[in-house]
Protein backbone atom coordinates (compact mmCIF):
# COMPACT_ATOMS: atom_id res chain seq x y z
CA UNK A 1 0.00 0.00 0.00
CA UNK A 2 1.52 3.78 -0.88
CA UNK A 3 0.99 6.21 1.39
CA UNK A 4 0.17 9.61 0.44
CA UNK A 5 3.69 11.69 1.10
CA UNK A 6 3.20 14.46 3.28
CA UNK A 7 5.07 17.06 0.96
CA UNK A 8 5.45 16.54 -2.66
CA UNK A 9 7.24 19.28 -4.58
CA UNK A 10 7.37 19.42 -8.43
CA UNK A 11 9.61 21.09 -10.60
CA UNK A 12 10.46 23.84 -8.24
CA UNK A 13 11.60 26.78 -9.25
CA UNK A 14 12.74 30.36 -7.90
CA UNK A 15 14.97 33.17 -9.22
CA UNK A 16 15.89 36.43 -7.29
CA UNK A 17 16.58 38.93 -10.08
CA UNK A 18 18.51 37.33 -12.67
CA UNK A 19 19.60 34.22 -10.18
CA UNK A 20 18.09 31.30 -10.57
CA UNK A 21 18.32 29.59 -7.18
CA UNK A 22 16.24 27.01 -7.38
CA UNK A 23 16.47 24.90 -11.42
CA UNK A 24 13.92 22.24 -10.82
CA UNK A 25 13.24 20.39 -7.39
CA UNK A 26 10.90 17.49 -7.12
CA UNK A 27 10.35 15.55 -3.70
CA UNK A 28 8.70 13.97 -1.76
CA UNK A 29 8.84 13.08 1.81
CA UNK A 30 7.07 9.79 3.38
CA UNK A 31 5.33 10.82 7.00
CA UNK A 32 7.85 10.18 9.63
CA UNK A 33 10.74 10.41 7.70
CA UNK A 34 13.62 13.02 9.32
CA UNK A 35 15.34 14.33 5.65
CA UNK A 36 18.86 15.97 6.12
CA UNK A 37 19.23 18.83 3.23
CA UNK A 38 23.02 19.31 2.82
CA UNK A 39 25.31 21.61 0.52
CA UNK A 40 27.29 24.14 -0.02
CA UNK A 41 25.81 27.75 1.38
CA UNK A 42 24.13 29.45 -1.73
CA UNK A 43 22.49 26.68 -3.49
CA UNK A 44 19.02 26.90 -2.89
CA UNK A 45 18.12 24.80 0.30
CA UNK A 46 16.72 27.51 2.62
CA UNK A 47 14.80 28.69 -0.81
CA UNK A 48 13.46 25.40 -0.99
CA UNK A 49 12.39 24.91 2.81
CA UNK A 50 10.80 28.49 2.74
CA UNK A 51 8.65 27.24 -0.40
CA UNK A 52 7.08 24.46 1.64
CA UNK A 53 5.52 26.77 3.91
CA UNK A 54 5.39 29.81 1.63
CA UNK A 55 7.15 32.35 3.48
CA UNK A 56 8.37 32.36 -0.04
CA UNK A 57 6.26 31.91 -3.30
CA UNK A 58 8.05 29.65 -5.95
CA UNK A 59 8.14 31.32 -9.45
CA UNK A 60 7.29 27.68 -10.90
CA UNK A 61 6.07 24.43 -9.87
CA UNK A 62 3.59 22.78 -7.71
CA UNK A 63 4.03 21.84 -4.20
CA UNK A 64 1.17 19.36 -2.05
CA UNK A 65 1.06 19.09 1.89
CA UNK A 66 -0.92 15.96 2.14
CA UNK A 67 -3.61 16.32 -0.28
CA UNK A 68 -4.29 19.54 -1.01
CA UNK A 69 -1.99 21.53 -3.47
CA UNK A 70 -0.45 24.80 -1.46
CA UNK A 71 0.43 26.24 -5.00
CA UNK A 72 -2.72 26.27 -6.35
CA UNK A 73 -4.47 29.89 -6.19
CA UNK A 74 -6.68 31.28 -3.37
CA UNK A 75 -5.20 28.54 -0.94
CA UNK A 76 -5.67 30.08 2.85
CA UNK A 77 -1.48 30.22 3.48
CA UNK A 78 -2.37 31.23 7.31
CA UNK A 79 -4.16 27.73 7.64
CA UNK A 80 -1.52 26.04 5.92
CA UNK A 81 1.37 27.41 7.70
CA UNK A 82 -0.38 26.17 11.19
CA UNK A 83 0.01 22.74 9.59
CA UNK A 84 3.72 23.54 9.23
CA UNK A 85 6.53 23.95 11.82
CA UNK A 86 9.16 26.27 10.96
CA UNK A 87 12.48 26.44 12.97
CA UNK A 88 14.91 30.07 11.83
CA UNK A 89 18.67 29.70 12.11
CA UNK A 90 18.27 33.48 14.23
CA UNK A 91 15.73 31.69 16.71
CA UNK A 92 13.35 34.68 15.82
CA UNK A 93 11.49 34.43 19.30
CA UNK A 94 9.53 37.37 20.24
CA UNK A 95 11.29 39.24 22.03
CA UNK A 96 8.44 40.95 24.11
CA UNK A 97 7.28 37.52 25.35
CA UNK A 98 8.35 35.05 27.96
CA UNK A 99 9.40 32.08 26.44
CA UNK A 100 6.18 30.49 27.21
CA UNK A 101 4.52 33.52 26.29
CA UNK A 102 6.18 32.97 22.80
CA UNK A 103 4.33 29.20 22.82
CA UNK A 104 0.97 30.41 23.58
CA UNK A 105 0.48 33.04 21.48
CA UNK A 106 0.06 31.12 18.44
CA UNK A 107 -2.20 28.90 20.85
CA UNK A 108 -4.76 32.02 21.83
CA UNK A 109 -4.23 33.91 18.52
CA UNK A 110 -4.04 31.40 15.80
CA UNK A 111 -5.81 28.52 16.90
CA UNK A 112 -8.29 30.53 19.21
CA UNK A 113 -7.79 28.21 22.80
CA UNK A 114 -8.76 30.13 26.29
CA UNK A 115 -6.09 31.26 28.43
CA UNK A 116 -5.79 28.28 30.72
CA UNK A 117 -6.05 25.51 27.97
CA UNK A 118 -2.94 27.41 25.98
CA UNK A 119 -1.12 27.52 29.05
CA UNK A 120 -1.03 23.95 29.95
CA UNK A 121 -0.18 23.08 26.21
CA UNK A 122 2.00 25.92 26.18
CA UNK A 123 4.38 24.33 29.79
CA UNK A 124 4.14 20.97 28.07
CA UNK A 125 5.64 21.71 24.98
CA UNK A 126 8.26 23.73 27.45
CA UNK A 127 8.93 20.29 29.50
CA UNK A 128 8.78 18.57 25.83
CA UNK A 129 12.17 20.65 25.14
CA UNK A 130 13.38 20.16 28.77
CA UNK A 131 12.32 24.35 29.73
CA UNK A 132 9.52 24.65 31.60
CA UNK A 133 12.07 26.12 34.65
CA UNK A 134 12.48 28.90 32.14
CA UNK A 135 8.90 29.37 31.41
CA UNK A 136 9.15 33.27 32.84
CA UNK A 137 12.10 34.36 30.96
CA UNK A 138 12.77 36.84 28.25
CA UNK A 139 14.93 35.62 24.80
CA UNK A 140 16.91 37.93 26.30
CA UNK A 141 17.44 36.15 29.65
CA UNK A 142 18.17 32.78 27.83
CA UNK A 143 21.24 30.99 25.94
CA UNK A 144 21.29 30.45 22.46
CA UNK A 145 20.88 26.94 22.89
CA UNK A 146 17.60 27.42 25.17
CA UNK A 147 16.55 30.21 22.76
CA UNK A 148 16.21 27.59 19.86
CA UNK A 149 14.90 25.30 22.01
CA UNK A 150 11.67 27.75 22.77
CA UNK A 151 11.40 28.31 19.19
CA UNK A 152 11.13 24.51 18.52
CA UNK A 153 8.53 24.03 21.66
CA UNK A 154 6.72 27.34 19.88
CA UNK A 155 6.68 25.55 16.42
CA UNK A 156 5.29 21.84 18.12
CA UNK A 157 2.40 24.05 19.87
CA UNK A 158 0.79 24.09 16.37
CA UNK A 159 0.56 20.68 16.29
CA UNK A 160 2.28 20.55 12.73
CA UNK A 161 2.05 17.32 10.30
CA UNK A 162 6.14 18.53 9.38
CA UNK A 163 8.46 20.12 10.79
CA UNK A 164 11.17 22.72 8.95
CA UNK A 165 14.29 23.22 10.49
CA UNK A 166 16.80 26.25 8.59
CA UNK A 167 19.93 25.53 10.02
CA UNK A 168 18.79 25.44 13.53
CA UNK A 169 22.14 25.48 15.07
CA UNK A 170 24.20 28.03 12.67
CA UNK A 171 24.15 30.60 14.57
CA UNK A 172 24.71 28.76 17.81
CA UNK A 173 28.22 28.32 19.98
CA UNK A 174 29.77 24.88 19.73
CA UNK A 175 28.99 24.11 23.00
CA UNK A 176 24.88 24.77 22.58
CA UNK A 177 24.71 22.87 19.48
CA UNK A 178 23.99 19.57 21.68
CA UNK A 179 21.41 20.59 23.15
CA UNK A 180 19.19 21.59 20.19
CA UNK A 181 20.28 18.29 18.63
CA UNK A 182 19.16 16.16 21.47
CA UNK A 183 15.86 17.81 21.25
CA UNK A 184 15.48 17.35 17.47
CA UNK A 185 16.63 13.18 17.71
CA UNK A 186 14.04 12.90 20.22
CA UNK A 187 11.25 14.86 17.89
CA UNK A 188 12.71 12.21 15.20
CA UNK A 189 12.18 9.26 17.60
CA UNK A 190 8.72 10.49 18.26
CA UNK A 191 7.89 9.91 14.87
CA UNK A 192 7.62 13.52 13.32
CA UNK A 193 8.05 14.05 9.92
CA UNK A 194 11.86 16.67 9.56
CA UNK A 195 13.25 18.56 6.77
CA UNK A 196 16.27 19.15 8.32
CA UNK A 197 18.93 21.69 6.48
CA UNK A 198 21.68 21.68 8.67
CA UNK A 199 26.26 21.18 8.35
CA UNK A 200 25.60 18.90 11.56
CA UNK A 201 27.34 15.70 9.76
CA UNK A 202 26.33 13.48 12.85
CA UNK A 203 22.94 14.76 13.32
CA UNK A 204 22.73 13.59 9.70
CA UNK A 205 24.48 10.15 9.23
CA UNK A 206 23.03 9.54 12.94
CA UNK A 207 19.34 10.41 12.90
CA UNK A 208 18.28 10.99 8.75
CA UNK A 209 16.16 8.36 6.89
CA UNK A 210 17.66 9.92 3.66
CA UNK A 211 20.54 12.89 3.06
CA UNK A 212 19.45 15.11 -0.02
CA UNK A 213 22.41 16.69 -1.20
CA UNK A 214 22.14 19.85 -3.45
CA UNK A 215 24.14 22.13 -5.47
CA UNK A 216 23.57 25.20 -7.51
CA UNK A 217 19.61 24.89 -7.05
CA UNK A 218 19.12 21.11 -8.04
CA UNK A 219 19.35 17.78 -6.19
CA UNK A 220 22.44 16.16 -7.00
CA UNK A 221 22.12 12.96 -5.33
CA UNK A 222 20.08 11.40 -2.74
CA UNK A 223 20.02 8.31 -0.84
CA UNK A 224 20.18 6.65 2.86
CA UNK A 225 23.06 8.14 5.07
CA UNK A 226 25.04 5.03 4.72
CA UNK A 227 25.24 5.23 1.13
CA UNK A 228 25.87 9.04 0.57
CA UNK A 229 28.60 8.71 3.35
CA UNK A 230 30.08 5.90 2.49
CA UNK A 231 29.47 5.18 -1.80
CA UNK A 232 28.20 8.00 -3.33
CA UNK A 233 27.45 8.01 -6.62
CA UNK A 234 29.16 11.49 -7.67
CA UNK A 235 32.51 13.15 -7.27
CA UNK A 236 30.62 16.46 -5.47
CA UNK A 237 29.43 14.73 -3.32
CA UNK A 238 32.28 12.60 -2.02
CA UNK A 239 33.99 15.98 -1.91
CA UNK A 240 31.62 18.30 -0.07
CA UNK A 241 31.09 15.51 2.53
CA UNK A 242 34.75 14.90 2.82
CA UNK A 243 35.31 18.88 3.17
CA UNK A 244 33.06 19.12 5.72
CA UNK A 245 34.05 16.60 7.77
CA UNK A 246 37.35 17.88 7.84
CA UNK A 247 36.02 21.54 9.03
CA UNK A 248 33.75 20.42 11.52
CA UNK A 249 35.79 17.88 12.69
CA UNK A 250 35.19 13.91 13.27
CA UNK A 251 34.82 14.61 17.29
CA UNK A 252 31.95 16.89 16.97
CA UNK A 253 30.69 13.89 14.62
CA UNK A 254 30.71 11.58 17.18
CA UNK A 255 29.79 13.73 20.09
CA UNK A 256 26.79 15.32 18.47
CA UNK A 257 23.67 13.75 19.39
CA UNK A 258 23.25 11.42 22.37
CA UNK A 259 23.75 8.02 20.41
CA UNK A 260 19.89 6.98 20.35
CA UNK B 1 7.49 88.70 52.01
CA UNK B 2 5.21 90.41 50.21
CA UNK B 3 6.75 89.70 47.04
CA UNK B 4 6.72 85.94 47.84
CA UNK B 5 3.21 86.50 48.86
CA UNK B 6 2.20 87.61 45.40
CA UNK B 7 4.38 85.57 43.15
CA UNK B 8 2.52 82.16 45.32
CA UNK B 9 -1.19 83.62 44.22
CA UNK B 10 -0.44 84.34 41.01
CA UNK B 11 1.34 80.57 40.55
CA UNK B 12 -1.47 79.75 43.03
CA UNK B 13 -3.60 81.01 39.64
CA UNK B 14 -2.41 80.56 37.04
CA UNK B 15 -2.50 76.75 38.07
CA UNK B 16 -6.18 76.60 38.14
CA UNK B 17 -5.11 76.74 34.11
CA UNK B 18 -3.31 73.80 34.36
CA UNK B 19 -5.99 71.10 34.13
CA UNK B 20 -6.66 72.95 30.47
CA UNK B 21 -3.25 72.85 29.77
CA UNK B 22 -3.18 68.96 30.72
CA UNK B 23 -6.20 68.33 28.97
CA UNK B 24 -5.19 70.40 25.57
CA UNK B 25 -1.54 67.95 25.84
CA UNK B 26 -3.15 64.98 26.85
CA UNK B 27 -6.18 65.30 23.88
CA UNK B 28 -3.63 66.34 21.41
CA UNK B 29 -1.23 63.35 22.21
CA UNK B 30 -3.42 60.70 22.19
CA UNK B 31 -5.23 62.48 18.90
CA UNK B 32 -1.35 62.21 17.91
CA UNK B 33 -0.82 58.88 18.73
CA UNK B 34 -4.03 57.51 17.20
CA UNK B 35 -3.57 58.51 13.79
CA UNK B 36 0.57 59.07 14.22
CA UNK B 37 0.23 54.76 14.27
CA UNK B 38 -2.01 54.51 11.78
CA UNK B 39 0.00 56.70 9.34
CA UNK B 40 3.25 55.21 10.81
CA UNK B 41 1.78 51.59 9.83
CA UNK B 42 0.80 53.01 6.22
CA UNK B 43 4.69 54.13 5.85
CA UNK B 44 5.98 50.59 6.17
CA UNK B 45 2.72 48.49 5.59
CA UNK B 46 0.49 50.34 3.33
CA UNK B 47 1.90 50.00 -0.20
CA UNK B 48 2.61 52.20 -2.88
CA UNK B 49 -0.35 54.51 -2.96
CA UNK B 50 -1.11 54.72 1.38
CA UNK B 51 2.50 54.75 2.26
CA UNK B 52 3.37 58.03 -0.17
CA UNK B 53 0.44 59.32 0.92
CA UNK B 54 1.62 59.40 4.45
CA UNK B 55 4.67 60.49 3.71
CA UNK B 56 3.07 63.49 1.77
CA UNK B 57 1.11 64.22 5.19
CA UNK B 58 3.89 64.53 7.16
CA UNK B 59 6.46 66.06 4.66
CA UNK B 60 3.64 69.06 4.53
CA UNK B 61 2.69 69.25 8.42
CA UNK B 62 5.72 69.33 9.84
CA UNK B 63 6.84 71.79 7.06
CA UNK B 64 4.80 74.03 8.42
CA UNK B 65 4.80 76.05 11.97
CA UNK B 66 2.18 74.21 14.56
CA UNK B 67 0.82 77.74 14.92
CA UNK B 68 -0.16 77.97 11.57
CA UNK B 69 -1.39 74.36 11.33
CA UNK B 70 -3.48 75.61 14.11
CA UNK B 71 -5.38 78.80 12.77
CA UNK B 72 -5.66 76.79 9.25
CA UNK B 73 -7.28 73.71 11.22
CA UNK B 74 -9.24 75.67 13.73
CA UNK B 75 -10.68 77.67 11.09
CA UNK B 76 -11.52 74.99 9.01
CA UNK B 77 -12.87 72.89 11.77
CA UNK B 78 -14.91 75.83 13.12
CA UNK B 79 -16.34 75.68 9.39
CA UNK B 80 -17.45 72.24 9.70
CA UNK B 81 -18.53 71.11 13.33
CA UNK B 82 -19.40 73.70 16.32
CA UNK B 83 -16.59 72.70 18.75
CA UNK B 84 -15.49 74.60 21.93
CA UNK B 85 -11.72 76.38 21.25
CA UNK B 86 -10.32 74.04 23.74
CA UNK B 87 -11.35 70.39 22.35
CA UNK B 88 -10.83 72.47 18.32
CA UNK B 89 -7.57 73.37 19.09
CA UNK B 90 -6.34 70.33 20.96
CA UNK B 91 -7.59 68.25 18.37
CA UNK B 92 -5.69 70.50 15.88
CA UNK B 93 -2.60 70.29 18.03
CA UNK B 94 -2.99 66.34 17.83
CA UNK B 95 -3.24 66.43 14.14
CA UNK B 96 0.29 68.64 14.23
CA UNK B 97 1.47 66.00 16.33
CA UNK B 98 0.34 62.99 14.60
CA UNK B 99 2.83 63.83 11.32
CA UNK B 100 5.53 63.88 13.84
CA UNK B 101 4.60 60.93 15.42
CA UNK B 102 4.16 59.03 12.82
CA UNK B 103 7.90 59.22 12.00
CA UNK B 104 8.33 58.27 15.49
CA UNK B 105 6.29 55.17 15.13
CA UNK B 106 7.52 54.30 11.52
CA UNK B 107 10.98 54.23 12.75
CA UNK B 108 10.28 52.19 15.41
CA UNK B 109 8.23 49.33 13.53
CA UNK B 110 11.57 49.43 11.26
CA UNK B 111 13.90 48.45 14.31
CA UNK B 112 11.97 45.42 15.05
CA UNK B 113 13.79 43.03 13.26
CA UNK B 114 12.20 41.33 10.46
CA UNK B 115 12.48 37.66 11.72
CA UNK B 116 9.45 38.72 13.96
CA UNK B 117 7.46 39.33 11.13
CA UNK B 118 8.68 35.71 9.13
CA UNK B 119 8.12 34.42 12.69
CA UNK B 120 5.29 35.10 13.31
CA UNK B 121 3.65 34.78 9.59
CA UNK B 122 5.61 30.64 9.94
CA UNK B 123 2.96 30.22 12.62
CA UNK B 124 0.18 30.69 10.93
CA UNK B 125 -0.77 34.70 12.01
CA UNK B 126 -2.47 36.79 9.18
CA UNK B 127 -0.81 40.38 8.73
CA UNK B 128 -3.00 41.62 10.36
CA UNK B 129 -2.55 39.22 13.24
CA UNK B 130 1.11 39.60 13.14
CA UNK B 131 1.44 43.64 13.48
CA UNK B 132 -0.63 43.43 16.09
CA UNK B 133 0.19 40.86 18.69
CA UNK B 134 4.22 41.12 17.27
CA UNK B 135 5.26 44.26 15.53
CA UNK B 136 3.30 46.98 17.49
CA UNK B 137 3.92 46.14 20.92
CA UNK B 138 7.26 45.88 20.34
CA UNK B 139 7.49 48.94 18.29
CA UNK B 140 6.16 50.98 20.83
CA UNK B 141 8.23 49.71 23.34
CA UNK B 142 11.13 50.68 21.44
CA UNK B 143 9.28 54.32 20.38
CA UNK B 144 9.42 55.42 24.45
CA UNK B 145 12.28 57.63 24.12
CA UNK B 146 11.97 59.33 21.02
CA UNK B 147 7.75 59.62 22.04
CA UNK B 148 8.64 61.03 25.49
CA UNK B 149 10.56 63.61 23.58
CA UNK B 150 7.62 65.00 21.39
CA UNK B 151 4.90 64.53 24.48
CA UNK B 152 7.36 67.62 26.06
CA UNK B 153 6.80 68.95 22.92
CA UNK B 154 3.56 69.07 22.73
CA UNK B 155 3.13 70.03 26.18
CA UNK B 156 4.72 73.38 25.71
CA UNK B 157 3.29 73.81 22.31
CA UNK B 158 -0.35 73.64 24.31
CA UNK B 159 0.47 76.83 25.24
CA UNK B 160 -0.19 77.86 21.47
CA UNK B 161 -4.14 77.74 21.73
CA UNK B 162 -3.96 80.67 24.05
CA UNK B 163 -4.41 82.35 20.47
CA UNK B 164 -7.51 80.67 20.45
CA UNK B 165 -8.97 82.54 23.63
CA UNK B 166 -8.26 78.98 25.48
CA UNK B 167 -7.65 79.81 28.93
CA UNK B 168 -4.78 77.99 30.11
CA UNK B 169 -1.62 78.98 32.05
CA UNK B 170 -0.45 81.32 29.04
CA UNK B 171 -3.53 82.62 28.34
CA UNK B 172 -3.98 83.38 32.42
CA UNK B 173 -0.41 84.94 32.60
CA UNK B 174 -1.28 87.69 29.75
CA UNK B 175 -4.28 88.87 32.17
CA UNK B 176 -2.27 89.10 35.11
CA UNK B 177 0.32 90.71 33.00
CA UNK B 178 -2.12 92.97 31.72
CA UNK B 179 -4.22 93.79 35.19
CA UNK B 180 -0.78 94.35 37.01
CA UNK B 181 1.75 95.54 34.38
CA UNK B 182 4.26 93.30 35.84
CA UNK B 183 5.05 90.97 32.78
CA UNK B 184 8.31 89.54 33.92
CA UNK B 185 6.49 87.91 37.24
CA UNK B 186 3.35 87.04 35.35
CA UNK B 187 5.76 85.57 32.82
CA UNK B 188 8.47 83.58 34.97
CA UNK B 189 5.47 82.35 36.73
CA UNK B 190 4.20 80.76 33.62
CA UNK B 191 7.74 79.71 32.51
CA UNK B 192 7.96 77.76 36.09
CA UNK B 193 5.00 75.83 35.62
CA UNK B 194 6.07 74.73 32.49
CA UNK B 195 8.99 73.97 33.24
CA UNK B 196 7.64 71.86 36.16
CA UNK B 197 5.16 69.96 34.32
CA UNK B 198 7.61 69.00 31.61
CA UNK B 199 9.98 68.19 33.88
CA UNK B 200 7.19 65.48 35.60
CA UNK B 201 6.32 64.25 32.60
CA UNK B 202 9.50 63.28 31.50
CA UNK B 203 10.18 61.84 35.10
CA UNK B 204 6.99 59.80 34.12
CA UNK B 205 7.78 58.69 30.96
CA UNK B 206 11.46 58.11 31.90
CA UNK B 207 10.01 55.29 34.59
CA UNK B 208 7.89 54.15 31.90
CA UNK B 209 10.51 52.98 29.26
CA UNK B 210 12.60 51.36 32.06
CA UNK B 211 9.68 49.12 33.12
CA UNK B 212 9.20 48.40 29.31
CA UNK B 213 12.09 48.51 28.09
CA UNK B 214 12.75 45.55 25.27
CA UNK B 215 15.81 43.59 25.16
CA UNK B 216 16.59 42.15 22.35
Amino acid sequence: MSKLPIVRIENLHKKYGDTEVLKGISLEVQEQEVVVIIGPSGTGKSTMLRCINLLTIPDEGRIWLEDQEITAPHTDVNKIRQRIGMVFQDFNLFNHLTALGNVTIGLTKVLGMNKKEAHEKGMWELERVGLADKADLYPAQLSGGQKQRVAIARALGMDPHVMLFDEPTSALDPELIGEVLTVMQKLAREGMTMLVVTHEMGFAREVSDRIIFMEHGVIVEQGPPDQLFYAPKHNRTREFLWKITELYGKDRDNAAPASG
Amino acid sequence: MDFLQQFGFLVYYLSQGLGVTLGVTAIALTTGLFFGTILGLMRVYGGPVLSRFAALYSLVIRGIPVIVVLFILFFVIAAFVNLSPFLAGALSLGIASSAYQSEIIRGAIMSVPPGQMMAARAIGMSRLKAILYVILPQAFRLAIPPWSNEAAIVLKDSSLVYVLGVPEILRRAQYVSARTHEPFIAYAAAALLYFALTFLTNRVLDAAERRFRLLM
